[in-house]
């Protein structure tokens, strides 16, 4: 037992606990429940309850358990849960049926984790879309913010390129109709023609066409050529989704599934929830933000008349603040969120005071030069533009009324000349700094965004699919357990011992992290398991090398350790650098699959080697050897 | 119990002509396979049609499942949607047998629903298509940017890590090797045409960390005979390092393809492109760990003195077990 110090035992076994009691909740799988709530008006008593328990008794849907429930966040709800998906399902047909519109039936997993492993951050892994199936969100791109969006700025680049080139105009401003372009005004038709050649040579998106004359007055139009609009359109689509997975993916393996559906839609699926409220968190808001030069906050008199009478002047907008304070600012836009590259929060190093560091992209860092330049002293506004639908039920049928809310989240005063990256400072607090960091990131969609739709949906896996390929897996693994033990006799068995704790503690890991679990990663731990005995393999090869070369059983263990670390250490890096990788890549099963497979390889060097050398040296420690069991 | 014998001598190196020729060949064959053929890309990559369809009564989902196949439209992922009264399906519109591509045009959707329907009620005369659309790919560009990115780290990292613990020679010798396995992996798929998907991308990715595994063994018992031995010959050295590994090579192939093999004969069609995908390439790495790393080492000129240790080795590494 000399080579092995009595420490390691100690850290095996602690290692040994941790793995069992963080890999335990695993073994509590959720419920599928059905959560019902009240509306408004009605309340949730026992009453509803025995309603409740009534509907499912005629129905015939035997559930496992059912209570009444207060949560902080969701209120008073009823909650039953049922041995399967089809229960549920079921159950939430019937309840509906009976409950009528007073009460809302709502899907749910419940946690059936005994409280004192969730007190010790004890969870399960959540089951991935294609075991569990999740929520799914349609969201509509606003086609026409897009056209808004580029109309807008061209009016504003256009009246700067005449301006810069020196060409006289009596008027530039964005044609009422959308989509119907930019009209330019001029005094003669050399400016008109001069006017004509600038914009078309230098924004060759745009389809430039004389207007009317009429007597000094020469109109010009320009418009978005149509296939440039399509292109824009699709380009800002392709932002939104990359936009979108990179935010659900900042929050961890979550293994999404986002895509472009038809022409202006995204869909999401989210595994392991089944309440679309809780998954709207996870997808933020479908905001967007813009810059905008600020012409007045609460304490000047003209924002205050404005705001009791309603007469805002024409080249402003009225908006207002998180507290209801009114403010005046600009129309025109300086820079908007899909401009915006990064924002952090953070402290002040002058004053100590919190902040939010912003960092724009280069065509938004150009303007936000040009308009800083001109207005130090001046107030810049940031106003977060959230797009949100009431659903209404007139008549027995859902009518969405889609709302835009323009709220101003930061008013601050310009101290200096700036580009490309800037800091906000006096905030409040280090909370409020971060919240407004979250917004503006959360903001910077190329194009607002609607849900209009929401769901939970079913696996896409099929029942018997998901049964053969669990069943195939414990075959597999039973296997490799026995060709080991067949192989390496005594060393097998202790290498699958190992194996098994491999199993439990990989299991405990990837729980604690929070992995989602998929069919192709339970693969991709079986894999995981099939290359982890190969550490044994090349042990046990090594002490029967030591043994043939002449060396005693307790020389030939020791030197079988000793020379194995060596190439255990060099094959691992090497494969551990090939995992890392995977996990680099965005999103999805590849993901998760690369998490699977680096969580592996670093259990796999504790389990197979200082484990197996743990229950080795208990076995033959101490004891005179003439031969070894390998 | 033993299979291989521990004293095997078998001469890997006199083949070196012939295998690193079969292994040239094989790559170009891959190379030109992947060229003409592609590979026969899945749902996630190639995104496809989406409908959903609605019932009058509860319907479940296996039913739906059986009414597709039986009407011609395989490979459809079929999942409820809110209760038990909608279905939402997608699939590539190849899959539906009345489905010809026309060069340049996307597919007919009403054609492709009206199909649908067809295979649907057939079953069940209350369903109704609700919806039909087209869906992008469920992997972006970004994934394949990604890729690269991943790949390029991969090669980097493996080939600075190799540079350091060994030499020079055995990086060049690891990554080349490990180029010809993914080449020859990606190869057969496109060979047999098997549908590639997220799942399969994911374990020919999972190839090149199991067979740079099976190399770094083999260079490794290099490094230590070279050290060791007093008149180091390199060709005798290299053989003799694949012989005395041999058997563990071999040992852990068959282990971990017999957990492989259990998932593909008996894991259903959710683990199969997985599974095959593993089988394949753990026998083009098993194999081009005995019979291509070694010979390019050869070649590169690998000799003793390139191995004496010049950096001390960490005495910290060296003492544990």
């Amino acid at each position: 037992m000399s080579d092995f110090p009595r420490w390691r035992y100690f850290l095996v076994a602690v290692v040994l606990v941790l793995g069992i009691l963080y890999g335990l909740p695993n073994v509590y799988v959720p419920l599928q429940a059905v959560q019902v709530t009240a509306n408004q008006s009605t309340s949730l008593d026992p009453a509803a309850q025995q309603k409740v328990i009534t509907a499912l008794q005629s129905a015939k849907i035997p559930y496992v358990n059912e209570s009444l429930k207060h949560d902080a966040s969701r209120g008073d709800y009823i909650v039953i849960g049922f041995a399967n998906g089809d229960l549920q399902k079921n159950a939430a047909d019937a309840l509906k049926a009976t409950l009528g519109d007073s009460y809302t039936v709502a899907f749910n997993l419940e946690p059936t984790v005994p409280r004192w492993l969730t007190a010790i951050g004890g969870r399960a892994m959540p089951l991935g879309l294609d075991l569990q199936g999740g929520v799914r969100f349609l969201m509509a791109v606003d086609q026409d913010d897009i056209v808004d969006r580029q109309e807008n700025r061209y009016t504003q680049d256009i009246a700067a390129l005449l301006k810069d080139r020196k060409i006289p105009f009596i008027s530039v401003a964005r044609n009422a109709t959308r989509g119907q372009g930019v009209n330019v005004m001029l005094s003669s038709a050399a400016d008109r023609t001069a006017a004509s050649d600038a914009i078309a040579s230098e924004y060759t998106d745009l389809g430039v066409t004389d207007g009317a004359s009429t007597g000094d007055r020469f109109a010009l139009n320009a418009s978005i050529k149509p296939n440039k609009l399509h292109d824009l359109q699709v380009n800002a689509i392709r932002q939104n989704l990359a936009t979108l997975s990179n935010r659900i993916n900042a929050l961890g393996v979550s293994e999404p599934v986002i895509q472009v559906q038809g022409e202006d839609h995204i869909s999401v699926e989210l595994a392991g929830v089944q309440d679309p409220a809780e998954a709207k968190k996870v997808i933020g808001a479908t905001a967007t933000l813009q810059y905008v030069a600020g012409l007045g906050d609460a304490r000047d008199p003209a924002v205050q008349d404005a705001a009791k009478t309603g007469n805002v002047p024409p080249d402003a907008h009225l908006y207002y603040g998180q507290h209801g304070e009114p403010f005046l600012v600009s129309k025109n836009i300086i820079a908007s969120g899909d401009e915006l590259v990064d924002a952090a929060s953070g402290n002040d190093p002058q004053s100590g005071s919190p902040m939010v560091s912003v960092t724009l992209n280069s065509a938004g860092a150009a303007k936000m030069l040009d308009f800083t330049r001109d207005n130090v002293g001046k107030p810049m506004a940031v106003v977060y533009v959230e797009n949100t639908t009431d659903t209404k039920i007139v008549d027995g049928k859902e009518v969405r009324t889609p709302k835009t809310t323009y709220s101003v989240i930061n008013y601050a005063t310009i101290n200096g000349v700036f580009s490309n990256k800037f800091q906000t400072t006096g905030l409040q607090s280090s909370k409020a700094a971060s919240e407004l960091a979250l917004m503006l990131k959360g903001g910077s969609l190329a194009a607002r965004m609607d849900i209009v739709q929401e769901g939970v949906i079913g696996p896409s896996l099929g029942q018997d699919n998901i049964e053969k390929g669990l069943k195939a897996v414990l075959l597999g693994l039973g296997l490799v357990l026995l060709a080991a033990a067949i192989y390496y006799k005594l060393f097998g068995l202790v290498a699958d011992v190992a194996l098994f704790f491999n199993l439990v503690i990989l299991v405990a890991v990837m729980s604690m992290i929070g992995v989602t679990l998929t069919m192709p990663g339970i693969a991709g731990i079986v894999l995981t398991l099939g290359m982890a005995i190969d550490a044994n393999v090349l042990i046990c090869e090594r002490v029967r090398e030591e043994l043939r070369n002449g060396s005693t059983p307790l020389a030939a263990i020791r030197a079988g350790y000793e020379k194995a670390w060596a190439t255990i250490l060099d094959a691992n890096v090497t494969h551990l650098i090939a995992a890392l990788a995977l996990t680099t890549m965005g999103s999805g099963p590849i993901k998760g699959f690369g998490v699977t497979l680096l969580i592996g390889i670093l259990t796999s060097m504790f389990t197979s080697v200082t484990v197996t050398h743990a229950i080795t040296a208990l076995i033959h420690g101490g004891r005179k050897l003439k031969t070894l069991s390998v | 119990m033993e299979i291989f014998s521990h004293n095997s001598n078998v001469h890997f190196l006199g083949l070196r002509k012939v295998s690193i020729g079969i292994a040239v060949l094989l790559m170009l064959a891959s190379i030109v396979l992947l060229a003409t053929r592609s590979l026969n890309y899945g749902l996630d990559f190639t995104g496809g049609v989406s409908v959903d369809a609605t019932y009058d009564n509860p319907v479940s989902v296996e039913d739906v499942r059986s009414a597709l196949d039986k009407g011609g439209i395989e490979n459809a992922v079929v999942q409820s949607v809110g209760g038990t009264r909608q279905v939402s399906l997608r699939f590539q519109p190849k899959d539906d047998k009345h489905y010809v591509l026309q060069e340049g045009k996307s597919p007919n959707l009403d054609l492709i629903s009206n199909d649908v329907a067809k295979a649907l009620q057939t079953a069940r005369p209350d369903a109704k298509i609700a919806g039909k659309n087209y869906v992008g790919p469920q992997v972006g560009e970004q994934l394949r940017s990604d890729g690269v990115t991943a790949a390029i780290f991969v090669i980097i990292g493996i080939g600075l890590y190799l540079w350091i613990r060994f030499e020079r020679r055995f990086a060049i010798a690891a990554l080349a090797t490990e180029v010809h396995d993914v080449l020859v992996t990606l190869g057969v798929i496109s060979l047999v045409q098997r549908e590639f998907d997220l799942t399969v991308l994911a374990s020919v990715l999972a190839v090149i960390g199991y067979s740079i595994n099976d190399k770094v063994v083999v260079f490794d018992r290099i490094r230590e005979l070279f050290r060791s031995s007093r008149k180091a010959d390199p060709e005798e050295v290299l053989n003799r390092s694949i012989n005395s590994t041999l058997s563990r090579t071999i040992i852990t192939s068959t282990f971990t393809s017999i957990a492989m093999a259990a998932l593909y004969f008996f894991g259903g069609p959710s683990v199969h492109g997985f599974a095959i995908t593993m089988l394949i390439g753990i026998l083009v790495g098993t194999l081009s760990s005995i019979f291509v790393a070694s010979p390019i080492l050869l070649w590169l000129g690998v000799s003793k003195k390139d191995l004496m240790p010049v950096t001390k080795e960490n005495p910290e590494l060296a003492r544990r077990p």
